[in-house]
């Protein structure tokens, strides 16, 4: 029977790797992927604090990450198709107008 | 002791193909694996009894918002990347990662859960089901978030609208 500790180091596992691949690819998409591992993560815990604390609140939460991170999915996908539209590319590196 | 076995795989399989879509180079390979990753969070949620929560997962991570990722992937049309990484960025990614894993790990393991528990128990979900339960709490003790989040989607769906347009 796994414990509570248990989901909670896989879900700061899944965060981490998620953070990583924020912070080292280039691929605007694939930034997007890793946030919504991320947050994946952060429903795991949710769930698990849920069931083992036998509140359901937890649960409640983790439908309104679901719903703001479908939110988030379309209007972000279709600010990079407005973007591609401007630079041909998708790679974040070409973000560059505001570097001094 | 079978299900300690299986949790572990599960989440052996989850920690693999999450590893796979930051290392993949091409996108639709690091997109098939975030779907791996998602039904294996669908079947902790299964294992812990929320059967409800495992079931929007699918249809919405696993059926909407990969979809749609895939949707746009295919439509820009993007190539797997050619441009090789510099070591620098992903030595310093990698050392952010690991040192916020610490952290998290630390956190997680020196606190003491509390013995407070609320309501919901096994019994409880077995006998009522857990979505009645979710819409018993959702309905009457969350119902201004809930329409509030309605808000959200209307605003969402008018924002892709617009900034997708060819002319505004």
């Amino acid at each position: 029977m796994p414990a509570l500790h248990d989901y909670l180091i896989v879900a700061a596992i899944l965060f981490a790797i998620g953070a990583v691949g924020v912070l080292t690819r280039r691929n605007a998409i694939v930034i997007f992927m890793c946030i919504e591992l991320m947050l994946n993560a952060v429903n795991l815990t949710f769930v698990a604090f849920s069931r083992y604390l036998g509140n359901i609140d937890g649960e409640i939460f983790v439908l309104f990450v679901m719903t703001v991170a479908a939110c988030e999915a379309a209007v972000g996908l279709a600010l990079m198709i407005a973007f591609y539209k401007n630079r041909e590319s998708i790679d974040v590196e070409e973000l560059n107008l505001m570097k001094w | 002791m079978p299900e300690s076995i299986f949790f572990y795989s599960v989440a052996t399989i989850a920690i693999i193909s999450a590893i796979c879509v930051i290392t993949c180079k091409n996108p639709i390979n690091s997109a098939l694996s975030l779907v791996l990753t998602f039904f294996c969070l669908a079947v902790f949620y299964v294992m812990l009894h929320a059967p409800f929560l495992a079931a929007v997962q699918v249809m919405v991570y696993a059926g909407a918002i990969m979809v749609l990722i895939i949707f746009v992937i295919m439509l820009l049309n993007i190539q797997a990347e050619t441009v090789k990484k510099s070591a620098h960025g992903v030595v310093l990614g990698g050392a952010i990662g690991f040192v916020i894993l610490c952290e998290t790990g630390y956190l997680l393991l020196s606190g003491a859960i509390s013995e407070s528990r609320g309501p919901i128990d096994l019994a409880l979900i077995a006998n009522i089901g857990h979505t009645e339960l979710i819409g018993m709490a959702m309905f009457s003790d969350f119902l201004l978030p809930f329409e509030i989040t309605s808000l959200l989607l209307l605003a969402a769906i008018i924002g892709a609208v617009v900034l997708a347009k060819k002319k505004v």
